[in-house]
């Protein structure tokens, strides 16, 4: 058992475990954040669509409305202190056919009673000025200047150095297992060491409920994991919209999603696809097809553009339409489930939620007045990079113009990557248009003997 | 985070961009010819190209009269070029390009500008990812392309599986098989959707020799697998679904021109061909740029990469000599009209100057055609030919006789085919 005993223990290092680790670090707590996989934000935070939302179609009132409103305060807050990467671009609500377009009052009024004001209606032709490759069969829709386009995996990554660089502690590659909350003290067993914590956060993710029945015995929902497949098109693609371009939501999804990336292509997705599995994040051929064809109906060009990439992420969907988050005060626990898609956006302000459930009076510290602030290169296409340094140590990537400097001080940095994967996110290594055709031996020569899943079989 | 390096410039005569077999020729030929600045830009920390990674024969038997393997070809070119007093500059990447010669560079020691007399673009080629094929299913580690496969093998001796499978039937996708076998890796097989491989058919019986094992006809490939690849699935040609255990999967082939630079360039691109509108003196949209090798078509042997940087270094220095008079606005479009044509080659006709260029067109296949190929103006038929041939085949016509009956117009290309 470590002798050291912890204020609070978070299950998952997804983004809403980095950002409540983060919160309740800086609030004055002693967290210690398990993570089951060889690297954090490995599942549901890996794979979405990089958005930073308003919260104005989300439901008047819910804690889902809420938290999102207020993580988006805080993301802009921060974002410049923790260099995280971030684009004003702006979103569009689109109509493609009447049937649509009479739903767009509506949601503009709910915009507004969400508190986003600037939300109002266009006309075709207002759109059609702004986004002239838009296809001419738009009907009509409504803006919504207030979105932003984002890095999921540094901001995410961003909260945990924080978290870390102010005391927090990380075990990656450990899952709890179990648990016994024994006069106000929680022993949780793990796939390694055991630990001590007074409070427990569930922030398991696709593993919610699960973790709630391990450690709980209580099932208050189950998860239903939702698949979404993307498609990301070569950077030539970018110039086709500046606008997020979003859909008329139904009730299961926001539909498919057309925008740029931080990194400087273009993304179309998602599908929407309900599934038993929690771990298959698979793409297939017919599925991606269908988001390119539907792409192209909303952007002509979109046909004719090169595909550089394309992935799944797996939402952590519940039966519930809101986010589950669950106080069992009387065990010291709390679950934050059910954060089906809008956890990018609301991270933040879940952590301040749950910083508001917790009795600091618990905390062994005080609140940190003048926490240390990671540095780390901003990831974005729209910022300057570490290429146009001097001592860069040159371009190892040639795609993604990643430097060997911001290859090492990822490598040599408080939370080194287990796999190439895990470095490709890191940097952008391998992202870009050749996948790897040009970069991946001198990856290898650097990374040599650095990861837990090497390039190498015959690895020592 | 690092002060910002201030901004140096420097200028040249010609500057190559990309160091491979066809920059390094080019650049070593123009010295010849007594071209007195020439800079090889490479953005690797070392030039030679692709060449360098392919640890096999045959290279080199017509330009050096002699047998070699990639990796001394490499060498051989670049110590060629260097000899010839070729100045090149490794870790160099250019970022971007401007109109009449102006380069953006960036370099371990920060950005930089370079102005030049004239520019040629020698990227070269890549394989398509499993992206850009939409292969479906998990995204494990042990997927590559060729060329990753190689570097690895024969830059860093490093052995990423043991049996992969091999995706694809081109001549690169044969080399693999060598590839694999100079570290012990036993392919298990190789994959083609399509009904037969691409490549000439004689070359299954290296199958049979190597005692791998060819599915034409595979659809619904699927790769499987957590960690690393552990197996691929796809429907045989017989309509059932096979599952085979591998630890690997390699991505060969289709090709495309390294043609990043271009795309974000005020150069004209052909979306044929994928790489830079030409004509027949090997001169972009802007004729301060000038292209040869394989970022022209996906993809030619080195040596043919290498005789067109040597064919073209002769028409740059004329140009030079001559101070820009052949680029002249009298040039016509060579126009595809058919379905089945992916590009030709040279896309426009310079007119200022009927001799001296390329001798021969090049065609490329989407599909398997066989007709008579026509060129026509305002449809009268000028020149026709016979053409028979599969996509990724080497196609050639004569040039020279289009270009004796143009008028001034541009020229139209159709496929009459037999009935």
């Amino acid at each position: 058992m470590l002798s050291e005993r912890f204020d609070i223990a978070i299950v998952g290092a997804g983004v809403v475990g980095c950002a409540i680790a983060r919160r309740l670090t800086l609030d004055g707590a002693k967290v210690i954040v398990f993570e089951k996989a060889l690297d954090v934000l490995d599942g549901a935070s890996k794979g979405n669509s990089a958005i930073l939302h308003t919260g104005f179609d989300a439901p008047i009132g819910s804690l889902e409305q809420i938290c999102v409103a207020r993580g988006y305060a805080e993301y802009l807050e921060i974002a410049n202190s923790l260099t995280l990467p971030i684009l004003k671009s702006g979103a569009m609500v689109l109509a493609w056919n009447d049937e649509q377009a009479e739903r767009l009052p509506e949601l503009v009024k709910k915009a507004h009673e969400n508190g986003v004001l600037d939300s109002a209606m266009l006309s075709k032709e207002d759109i059609l000025r702004r986004e002239p490759h838009l296809s001419k069969s738009v009907v009509s829709g409504f803006e919504v200047p207030g979105e932003y386009i984002i890095d999921p995996w540094s901001s995410a990554h961003a909260y945990l150095l924080q978290a870390m660089a102010n005391g927090a502690q990380l075990c990656r590659g450990t899952e709890v297992l179990g648990g016994l909350f024994d006069s106000g003290e929680w022993t949780l067993k793990t796939s390694k060491t055991p630990i001590n914590a007074t409070h427990v956060i569930n922030c398991a993710g696709l593993y919610g409920d699960v973790v709630d029945e391990r450690l709980i015995n209580k099932k208050s929902f189950t998860i239903t994991p939702r698949k979404g497949q993307f498609v990301v098109f070569d950077k030539s693609s970018s110039a086709l919209t500046s606008s997020i371009i979003l859909p008329v939501p139904t009730e299961k999804t926001k539909g498919v999603v057309i925008c740029r990336t931080i990194f400087g292509n273009l993304l179309v997705g998602p599908t929407a696809e309900d599934q038993a599995s929690r771990v298959d994040a698979s793409t297939d051929r017919e599925s991606l097809q269908n988001l390119v064809a539907k792409g192209s109906e909303m952007i002509p060009g979109l046909a004719d553009s090169e595909i550089t990439a394309t992935y799944a992420g797996l939402r952590p969907a519940s039966e519930f339409q809101d986010y589950q988050v669950n106080n069992w005060s009387e065990l010291n626990y709390v679950t934050v489930g059910g954060i089906r898609s809008t956890g990018l956006s609301s991270a933040l302000g879940i952590a301040r939620h749950v910083s508001e459930l917790i009795d600091t009076k618990v905390y062994s510290g005080k609140p940190i007045v003048d926490p240390a602030i990671p540095k780390a290169d901003r990831l974005s296409h729209y910022h300057s990079r570490d290429w146009e340094e001097v001592d860069n140590g040159g371009i190892v990537c040639h795609c993604e113009w990643v430097t060997r400097r911001e290859i090492k001080r990822v490598m040599d940095g408080p939370i080194p990557p287990s796999s190439l994967e895990g470095l490709k996110r890191r940097t952008r290594v391998c992202m870009g248009r050749c996948q790897g055709f040009y970069c991946t031996a001198e990856l290898a020569k650097i990374t040599n003997g650095r990861f837990d899943l090497p390039l190498s079989i015959k690895h020592e | 985070m690092n002060k910002l390096s201030e901004t140096s410039t420097r200028s040249c005569s010609v500057a190559v961009v990309g160091g491979g077999p066809a920059g390094l020729a080019l650049a070593a030929e123009l010295k010849r010819l007594g071209v007195n600045d020439v800079v090889v830009l490479e953005r690797e920390a070392h030039a030679g190209g692709i060449p360098r990674h392919c640890g096999h024969y045959p290279f080199g038997v017509r330009e050096f009269g002699r047998l070699l393997k990639g990796p001394d070809y490499a060498r051989k070119n670049v110590k060629t070029a260097l000899d010839l007093g070729v100045e090149i500059r490794l870790e160099t990447t250019v970022t971007s390009l401007h109109p009449n010669g102006r380069l953006s560079l960036s370099t371990p020691t920060g950005r930089e500008e370079l102005k030049v007399d004239r520019v040629v673009l020698c990227t070269g080629v890549r394989e398509s990812s499993r992206a850009q094929r939409l292969i479906s299913g998990d995204r494990p580690l042990g997927i590559m392309s060729t060329g990753a496969l190689q570097s690895l093998v024969y830059l860093q001796g490093i052995q990423p599986f043991k049996n992969p499978v091999i995706l694809g039937s081109e001549l690169v996708s044969f080399s693999s098989i060598d590839t694999c076998r100079h570290l012990g890796m036993r392919p298990v097989a190789m994959i083609e959707e399509q009904n037969r491989i691409v490549t000439h058919r004689i070359l299954q019986t290296y199958l049979v020799v190597r005692g791998v094992p060819l599915f034409v006809s595979a659809k619904s490939l699927k790769i499987v697998g957590r960690g690393r690849v552990e197996a691929i699935e796809f429907i045989d040609a017989h309509g059932d679904l096979k599952r085979l255990e591998t630890d690997g999967v390699i991505i060969s082939g289709r090709f495309r021109p390294e043609a990043a630079l271009l795309q974000h360039s005020h150069l004209d691109v052909d979306p044929g061909s994928g790489g830079p509108v030409i004509d027949q003196f090997g001169r972009c949209s802007d004729p301060s740029y000038y292209s040869a090798g394989n970022l022209l078509r996906p993809a030619e042997t080195a040596g043919w990469c290498w005789r067109e940087g040597v064919a073209t270094a002769k028409w740059i220095t004329e140009d030079l000599v001559e101070q820009g008079k052949k680029a002249s606005v009298e040039d016509v479009k060579l126009t595809i009209l058919d379905p089945a044509i992916q590009f030709i080659l040279p896309q426009r006709l310079s007119l200022s100057k009927r001799v001296g260029g390329m001798d021969k067109m090049q065609i490329g296949l989407k599909q398997p055609s066989s007709g008579v190929l026509q060129a026509s103006i305002n449809d009268n038929c000028i020149w026709s030919a016979r053409i028979k041939g599969h996509p990724v085949r080497r196609i050639q016509k004569p040039l020279t006789e289009v270009l004796k009956k143009e008028s001034g117009a541009n020229v139209k290309f159709t496929i009459r085919r037999d009935l």
